[in-house]
C-alpha cells in the first residue's frame, strides 16, 4: 500500500476538561485500510474516541478519529458475548443489550465513551471492589500494530500485548475491535440506598461495612474542614428484579456555551455542597433506572462548559488501603484548605489491582474532583501529586493533564515493561500523545 | 414491521436512518457499491434490531441494472414498503469546470441514476397503489452557486423530478418526500471545515425518518434550512452573480 494523505481537518482539540487544547490534524479513517494508510503517511499518530479523558491522552498532532467505526459485529443473546468496532460508545451498547437482559460488566461514569477508549484507559466503575476494570471482561480484541500487521489480543493469546492494551491509553497500536462479556440483569433499574457518612473516617467505614454491595460510590464534600472533613453521601446500589427491561432515554439539556468562569467559586460550590448534604436522606431507599443511576451527568450535554473557556482538571487518584483513611484525611485537608475543590467529587473504595501495566486502580480508596485550571491549582496538583506518590498511590492517566514524569515513572512501576512491550511490537516511534510525551514515554 | 429499501446504504446518512429502522425492528434490504463496507452494516443492523438485513452490492451508475435489483428486493423481503434513495457523491467543482466527462459522470450519479430508479419504483408502487419514496436530494438544489453549481444541478433535476412525480402518484397513494439537507458532518464532507451549520448525521436521520413516517413532501433538515435558501433564492440575480457562495 502506498503511503498517501488521508482527508483531514485542521482543528483545535483538547480532552474533555477542555485542558490543554493542541492544534491537530483530525482523521476520522473508514475502514482499516484508511487506517493502515494513515499510519504510514504520518510520522506518529494517536487514536481518539469521544474525546472524554479529561486531559491531554488523546491529543497529538495527528489524531486517528474512530467515528466511523462504530459498527456492532455480533451479539449472541443467549450468552452475552458482544463483539463490535472499537468507535462503538457504551450508550449505543445499551440501547441495543439491556433490552435482551444484558448489561455491561463494568461502566464508567459516562456513557459518552468508546469501547476502544474504554479498554485504552481500563476505566473502571462503581463495582470495581467486586468486578475489577473494562478489560478484565474482555475476551479478545483486535489491533493495528505499528508495523501495520493487525493481531488479536486476549487474556491467553498475545498476553503481554492484552496486559500492555488495555489501561495503556493507545500506546500499543489502534485497537480496531473487542469482544465483551456482559452481565445477565433481570430489570432496568437499580434499587439504590443513601447512607450519610459524617466524615472521611465515617465514609470508609460504610465502604468497608457494605463491601458486599454490587455497587457503592460517594459524593464527596471536599471544602468542609474540621471535624466534618470528608463528609459524604455513600450510595450503595443492586440491579433490581422488577421493572421490566425497557431503558428509559431522555435527550439531554445541553449547556450551550462556556459560563463565565467565576460562577463556579469557593461560594456557590460551598452553597451546593450544603444544599446537596441537606438534602440526602439518610438510610433512604429508591428505585432508579439505570441511565440516570450510572450516568447522572450524561443528562447535562456539555457540562464541562460550566467552568468557562480556560477549561478545568479532573483530579483522581488513589490511595493504598493500609493507612488508607488517615492519608486521605492528609490529602483532603490540603484540598480542603486550598478552598479550590470542585462540587462534583467523588469516593470509592477499590478492590484489587490487576495484571494490567498501567491499569490505575489498587487496593484502596479513590478520590476524585474538578479543578478550575489556574497557575495556582497546577502547583497545588504538583504538591498533591508528591504526596500521593509518598503514600504509595498514584493519578490516574485517563484524568491527569499536569502530571510530571518523575511522578508517573514512580507510581506506575512496570512502566518500564510497558515500553518493552511497546518495542516489541513496533508501538515506539508510531503512537505518541502530548501526555506520553510529559510523561517521558518513548 | 415495515419492509424497507435502502439505496446507498453505505452513505452516512442512510445509515444512520437504517439504524433506526432496525431498533424499530424493520426489515431492510440495501443497496451500495463497496461490498466490505456493506457487509459491516449489515451485520450491525442486525444486531441493533432489524428483522432481517440483505445486502445488494451493485454499481447504480449502471442503469440497466435497476429493474432486477428492485425484483430481488422484493423477492427477498415480500415486497416493498418504503424505498430511502440516497447513494450519490459530493462532485468536485473545480474539476468538473475542467471537464466534460467529469461533470457529465457526476449529472449522471447524483441525478440521472436516481431517475431511473425513481421510474421504476414509481410505476411499481403506481400499480399496487401504496408506498412511500423518499429522495436525499440537497438545499444545493435550491439555486445554482458558482461553489458547486454541477453538483447543485443535478439535485435541482431529483427536486423538480420528485416534485411533478409526488403529483402525479398523489392519486395512487404513494407519497413522495424530497429530503433537502444542508450541512452533515459525515466522510464526504471529512475534509471541510464544520461551523455552526453544520448538523450530525444521527440528528439528520432523526428527522428524516420522522418526515418518511408523517409521508411529508418537502423537508429541510434541519429545518433551519428553509429559512436560509429562501433567503438565498430571493437575492436578485444582478447582486446573487457578484457574491461568492
Amino acid at each position: 500500500m502506498t503511503a498517501t494523505a488521508q482527508t483531514a481537518i485542521t482543528t483545535t482539540i483538547s480532552g474533555w476538561g477542555g485542558y490543554p487544547t493542541q492544534d491537530a490534524q483530525v482523521i476520522v479513517p473508514l475502514s482499516v485500510s484508511a487506517y493502515k494508510a494513515s499510519l504510514q503517511y504520518y510520522p506518529s499518530v494517536i487514536a481518539r474516541g469521544m474525546g472524554r479523558s479529561y486531559g491531554d491522552s488523546a491529543n497529538a498532532a495527528t489524531v486517528l478519529q474512530t467515528t466511523y467505526c462504530d459498527h456492532f459485529i455480533a451479539f449472541d443473546t443467549a450468552t452475552g458475548v458482544l463483539t463490535l468496532e472499537a468507535g462503538v460508545t457504551l450508550c449505543d451498547i445499551l440501547k441495543v443489550t439491556v433490552k435482551h437482559g444484558w448489561f455491561l460488566p463494568v461502566t464508567s461514569g459516562t456513557s459518552f465513551v468508546t469501547v476502544g477508549g474504554a479498554i485504552a484507559s481500563d476505566v473502571h466503575g462503581k463495582n470495581h471492589h467486586v468486578a475489577g476494570t473494562f478489560g478484565q471482561h474482555v475476551v479478545s480484541v483486535t489491533m493495528l500494530l505499528g508495523t501495520g500487521e493487525v493481531v488479536t489480543t486476549s487474556p491467553t493469546q498475545l498476553p503481554d500485548l492484552f496486559q500492555a492494551t488495555c489501561g495503556g491509553m493507545g500506546l500499543t497500536g489502534v485497537i480496531l475491535t473487542a469482544t465483551i462479556q456482559l452481565i445477565p440483569v433481570k430489570s432496568a433499574c437499580i434499587n439504590q440506598r443513601t447512607i450519610k457518612a459524617g466524615s472521611i473516617d465515617e465514609a470508609c467505614e460504610a465502604f468497608e461495612a457494605n463491601s458486599s454491595s454490587t455497587y457503592s460510590v460517594a459524593w464527596i464534600d471536599c471544602l468542609t474542614t474540621g471535624r466534618h472533613l470528608g463528609r459524604s453521601v455513600l450510595m450503595v446500589g443492586e440491579h433490581s428484579g422488577s421493572g421490566g427491561l425497557g431503558l428509559t432515554i431522555k435527550a439531554p439539556i445541553t449547556v450551550p456555551i462556556h459560563t463565565p468562569a467565576a460562577l463556579l467559586n469557593s461560594m456557590t460550590m460551598r452553597a451546593f455542597n450544603a444544599a446537596y448534604w441537606a438534602k440526602a436522606a439518610h438510610n433512604k431507599t429508591q428505585t432508579i433506572p439505570l441511565l440516570p443511576y450510572f450516568y447522572p451527568l450524561d443528562a447535562i450535554g456539555g457540562w464541562n462548559k460550566l467552568y468557562g473557556k480556560a477549561g478545568f482538571v479532573q483530579y483522581q487518584f488513589v490511595l493504598p488501603k493500609s493507612d488508607g483513611v488517615a492519608n486521605m484525611r492528609k490529602v483532603l485537608t490540603q484540598i480542603a484548605q486550598s478552598g479550590a475543590g470542585s462540587f462534583l467529587a467523588v469516593l470509592k473504595q477499590f478492590g484489587p489491582a490487576n495484571q494490567n501495566l498501567l491499569s490505575f486502580p489498587i487496593e484502596g480508596y479513590t478520590l476524585a474532583l474538578d479543578f478550575k485550571v489556574s497557575p495556582s491549582v497546577i502547583d497545588l496538583l504538583h504538591r498533591l501529586d508528591d504526596m500521593v506518590a509518598d503514600m504509595g498511590g498514584r493519578v490516574y492517566l485517563t484524568k491527569d493533564a499536569v502530571m510530571r514524569e518523575a511522578s508517573f515513572k514512580t507510581t506506575y512501576p512496570k512502566w518500564q515493561e510497558f515500553e518493552a512491550v511497546r518495542q516489541k511490537y513496533g508501538a515506539i516511534g508510531k503512537f505518541a500523545s502530548a501526555q506520553s510525551k510529559r510523561l517521558g514515554l518513548a | 414491521m415495515t419492509k424497507i429499501l435502502v439505496i446507498g446504504a453505505t452513505s452516512a446518512i442512510a445509515e444512520h436512518c437504517a439504524r433506526i429502522w432496525a431498533a424499530r425492528g424493520d426489515a431492510l434490504y440495501l443497496v451500495a457499491r463497496n461490498e466490505e463496507r456493506l457487509k459491516t452494516i449489515a451485520a450491525d443492523l442486525k444486531v441493533r434490531g432489524a428483522k432481517e438485513t440483505h445486502s445488494h452490492c451493485i454499481d447504480l451508475n449502471d442503469i440497466g441494472s435497476h429493474a432486477a435489483m428492485l425484483d430481488a428486493a422484493e423477492a427477498a423481503m415480500g415486497g416493498i414498503d418504503t424505498v430511502l434513495i440516497a447513494h450519490g457523491t459530493l462532485s468536485n467543482q473545480k474539476a468538473c469546470e475542467q471537464s466534460v466527462e467529469e461533470t457529465l459522470a457526476e449529472i449522471n450519479t447524483n441525478a440521472l441514476s436516481t431517475i431511473s430508479l425513481l421510474t421504476h419504483i414509481a410505476n411499481r408502487f403506481e400499480s399496487k397503489q401504496a408506498g412511500t419514496i423518499a429522495v436525499i436530494s440537497s438545499v444545493a438544489g435550491d439555486r445554482g452557486r458558482a461553489s458547486n453549481y454541477v453538483y447543485g444541478s443535478a439535485k435541482a433535476m431529483v427536486t423538480a423530478f420528485t416534485s411533478g412525480l409526488r403529483q402525479r402518484l398523489y392519486k395512487s397513494n404513494v407519497a413522495v418526500v424530497t429530503i433537502k439537507p444542508g450541512f452533515v458532518d459525515t466522510s464526504m464532507t471529512a475534509s471541510f471545515k464544520k461551523g455552526l451549520l453544520w448538523a450530525k448525521p444521527a440528528l439528520v436521520a432523526a428527522k428524516i425518518v420522522r418526515a418518511i413516517d408523517k409521508r411529508k413532501d418537502e423537508v429541510y433538515v434541519p429545518a433551519f434550512w428553509w429559512a436560509v435558501m429562501a433567503v438565498i433564492r430571493v437575492i436578485p440575480q444582478k447582486v446573487f452573480r457578484r457574491i461568492s457562495l
